[in-house]
């Protein structure tokens, strides 16, 4: 029975969304206010159907409904309970439900938080939204039904993919699926404003906030994948390079560069089309990864369901998504005037050199990703394109990116003077690169010329922003004043950058001064590894829920003192039969110790692989300053406040033209 | 014109993912393809006593299907080649992956056993012998103990009647005008 109101409730959110679609964006044309106000309505409905179909699931899982096909395939009795919760989006069907799920709270978010918005634009944003609504819906119903029931139905469930039996996993395709779907937000906003013909600085003042909190979940998402591909994979790595990575961090990327392209047309109402149009990417990149990852056009270590009607389905309903706003963009963008003026050297062309930067990065990864496709797709062979390419087309892209972000806060709007800049800045670019040089020369290695780089490259950007948020606050004669009249998108800004500071700390870092050793260890042995000595005390067997697992016990001492104790465990989940490495870790600000057991040998001995890695931490916590950047730009007052303000002007505008 | 611009390098690339979507990711081809079977010599999984090896696939076309109990796809495929092997077309043989032995023999008694026999592969020595990576895989092998195709991931109904089965009764052909 549930399942089939889970069934039920789905059909009513496409009616909905067909509602939703038709009656407002009509209306919007016809200037007719009573079909535009069924957009609110109709958008909230949609939202508690999906919200009850979502459940039902969830309820399906709780109570082990193995008649469901979809249950039967990705859950299992002994399955604890909250993996049985996570195991609704723990597989293809379930996440498509998760996805639209997603949309409708996005869907419902505008429908309470812009009623500063004038029924036009509200009404076009809703139905934008609601037509991609209705093909993800229509995508669900027609080739992935979670709801689908199994004959005969099976005794107990075949579990779930134990890799993602882990917390990070549960939470980080919501995540991940927050930020995707919420840029779908600008997405609308941009399409409605193209065909409503207002592209004006009230539109991305509207956008700004929406893209912000949607590059929040993004970051939030992509940084929870890197941590556990990190911990749980147990090769020790943070990013592969791979195919469903990059679908992920592609519109990362290219809503960066819509965050600072929406900034300038906010305040100076310039790059107008340009902001347009990487708003149409941004949410076209996640549609393109939702189709890598459904479709199977590309392999990957993460080997979803791969189905080509699905991916058939997929590549129309894309087509039909980019390529019409692609194509309303090509008719109403020749429209569009910069009215704006600035000089040469201003920020307005840093940002768009940043701009320019974030999008070559991102179109770089988009050329090696679809490039062994094209190959195969021309008949010249099967090749796979890996972190080789990828290293070497983005970091010297990202370079240039690092160094502009710490010097682009201190340049003024419309036009600025690179020499006052040049001389405030000079000194704490010097002993930026200074630090960064002798650090790496004095500690490690004088000749490393990457670590020198990324280095003096981190402390530039991080001291660079402290000094353009100083520079601010000495304005005022009383440093308490400055600090509280700062707006909180400008801290949001210092954060961020700091953010992207430790994050390269951590990158070079962790690649560069990583000790492993692959040994062979009998119980009581010890072996030395970047001056830390792991003793091995032994094996024993343990029992979890649903899985048998050998722990080993490994002591670690620096010098005579013990610093940790690690237990890595490998499990063998007893319905897929799959052996899992459990790496154990002993995280640190400064460097972790990880620990994997390999395959066991004669004698009790096991192999086992030790890694000591610098400062890896930093890459996540890098991630964690640039979400709290975000959510504080994206608290901003102003925001609220001149969207009240723009609603009275619009307000005024209206009146006088009925009157 | 410049506004175009997009629109077109979208259209580019939705023909290339259409084109895309009717290749097999997972078709890497086999350097065997054409090259006599890699020999090999492996206990039986019903009777560990008796030996089975390369010198008995030859004389007749016949299947290889690498299996193992662990193994959801074959799950999945299992059903299939328990039919072909009523239609007695060729014979199938298995080879049990990396398993163990009580798993390997309570799978097919669950399941139906489709296998002449299974040889049993406990450290997947010889499915390294023989490239496989996934499991299931089926090898067409022909009289000469040559193999003559890979199919990687289940036999679905489609490949089997598109690819499989017109292969074989070519190979049979050949081998009774031979």
């Amino acid at each position: 029975m549930i399942a089939e109101l889970g069934h039920f409730s789905l059909v009513m959110a496409l009616m909905m969304a067909l509602l939703q679609a038709v009656f407002p964006l009509w209306g919007a044309q016809r200037r007719l206010s009573a079909w535009m106000a069924v957009a609110v309505p109709a958008g909230r409905a949609q939202f508690l159907f999906l919200l009850v179909s979502i459940v039902c699931l969830g309820i399906s899982f709780v109570n082990n409904d193995f008649s469901i096909e979809y249950v039967a395939k990705s859950s299992n009795s002994s399955l604890p309970l909250y993996y049985r919760i996570a195991a609704v989006w723990g597989a293809h069907e379930g996440s498509m439900l998760l996805w639209a799920f997603t949309l409708g709270l996005w869907t419902c978010a505008v429908s309470i938080f812009s009623r500063s918005l004038n029924e036009e634009m509200l009404a076009r944003v809703l139905g934008v939204m609601a037509l991609v609504s209705i093909g993800i819906e229509l995508f669900i119903l027609f080739t992935s039904n979670p709801f689908d029931r199994l004959v005969p139905s099976p005794v107990d469930g075949n579990d779930m993919n134990p890799l993602l039996q882990d917390f990070g996993m549960t939470i980080h395709p919501p995540m991940l699926y927050m930020g995707y779907v919420g840029l779908s937000v600008a997405f609308s906003f941009a399409i409605a404003a193209l065909l409503g013909g207002s592209l004006d600085s009230a539109w991305a003042r509207w956008s700004r906030p929406w893209t912000l909190v949607a590059w929040v979940f993004l970051t939030c998402g992509i940084t929870l994948g890197s941590w556990w591909a990190y911990y749980e994979l147990g090769w020790g790595g943070w990013w592969f390079w791979d195919p469903v990575e990059n679908a992920s961090f592609m519109p990362w990327l290219v809503a960066t560069a819509l965050l600072h392209s929406l900034a300038v047309t906010e305040k100076r109402g310039a790059f107008k089309a340009w902001t347009v149009l990487l708003a149409l990417f941004a949410f076209s990149l996640s549609l393109l990864g939702t189709f890598l990852v459904r479709s199977g056009v590309l392999t990957s270590v993460h080997a979803f369901a791969a189905d080509p009607s699905r991916g058939l389905f997929i590549l129309i309903f894309l087509a039909l998504v980019v390529g019409g706003s692609l194509l309303l963009y090509a008719l109403r963008a020749p429209m569009v005037k910069d009215n704006a003026r600035y000089a040469l050297v201003s920020r307005e062309n840093l940002l768009l050199l940043n701009n320019i930067l974030l999008v070559t990065a991102s179109a770089s990864i988009l050329l090696g990703t679809l490039y062994p496709l094209v190959l195969d797709a021309l008949g010249l062979g099967k090749i796979s394109v890996g972190s080789p390419y990828f290293t070497t087309v983005f970091v010297p892209v990202m370079g240039p990116i690092f160094l502009l972000a710490g010097i682009a806060p201190m340049f003024g709007w419309r036009q600025a003077e690179p020499g006052r800049i040049f001389k405030r800045a000079r000194w704490v670019f010097l002993a930026s690169f200074g630090l960064g040089v002798s650090l790496v020369a004095l500690s490690w290695n004088p000749a490393d010329f990457k670590s020198m780089a990324g280095l003096s490259m981190a402390f530039w950007l991080a001291s660079s922003a402290l000094l353009s948020l100083y520079s601010r606050v000495s304005l005022r004669a009383n440093p308490l004043d400055g600090l509280r009249s700062q707006s909180p998108s400008i801290y949001g800004m210092t954060l961020a950058h700091l953010g992207a500071a430790a994050f390269l700390v951590g990158a070079v870092m962790s690649n560069q001064y990583s000790v492993e050793k692959i040994v062979r260890l009998a119980p009581g042995e010890t072996t030395e590894l970047g001056g830390y000595r792991f003793k091995f005390e032994g094996v024993k067997e343990v029992a979890g829920p649903n899985y048998r697992a050998k722990e080993g016990s490994f002591q670690v001492f620096e010098g005579e003192q013990a610093v940790a104790e690690l237990k890595p465990q490998k499990r063998v989940y007893k319905v897929q039969r799959n052996t899992m490495t459990e790496a154990a870790i002993d995280p640190g600000l400064l460097r972790d110790l990880y620990v994997a057991l390999g395959e066991s040998m004669e004698g009790g001995a096991w192999s086992v692989r030790v890694y000591v890695k610098p400062f890896i931490r930093w890459i996540w916590l890098g991630g964690l300053l640039m979400m709290a950047g975000g959510l504080c730009s994206a608290a901003d007052r102003r925001y609220r406040l001149q969207a009240r303000q723009a609603e009275f002007a619009d307000g005024g505008l209206a009146g006088a033209k009925a009157g | 014109m410049r506004f175009v611009i997009p629109l077109i390098i979208f259209l580019t690339m939705v023909i290339f993912l259409g084109i895309g979507l009717k290749l097999d990711p997972r078709e890497v081809p086999s350097p065997l393809i054409g090259k006599p079977a890699p020999a090999f010599e492996l206990p039986q999984l019903a009777d560990a006593g008796k030996r089975f090896g390369k010198d008995n696939l030859k004389g007749q076309v016949s299947l290889l299907n690498v299996w193992a109990s662990w193994c959801v796809s074959c799950r999945q495929e299992h059903p299939l080649l328990v039919e072909l092997a009523q239609k007695n077309i060729v014979p199938i043989y298995g080879l049990d992956y990396k398993d163990s032995r009580e798993d390997g023999m309570a799978w097919l008694s669950r399941l139906g056993n489709p296998y002449v026999l299974s040889a049993f592969d406990a450290d997947g020595k010889v499915g390294i012998d023989w490239g496989v990576y996934g499991v299931p895989e089926t090898f067409v092998i022909d009289q000469q103990g040559v193999i003559r195709h890979k199919h990687t991931g289940p036999i679905t109904e489609e490949a089997w009647q598109k690819t499989l089965l017109p292969l074989i009764l070519k190979l049979q052909k050949e081998g009774s005008a031979a």
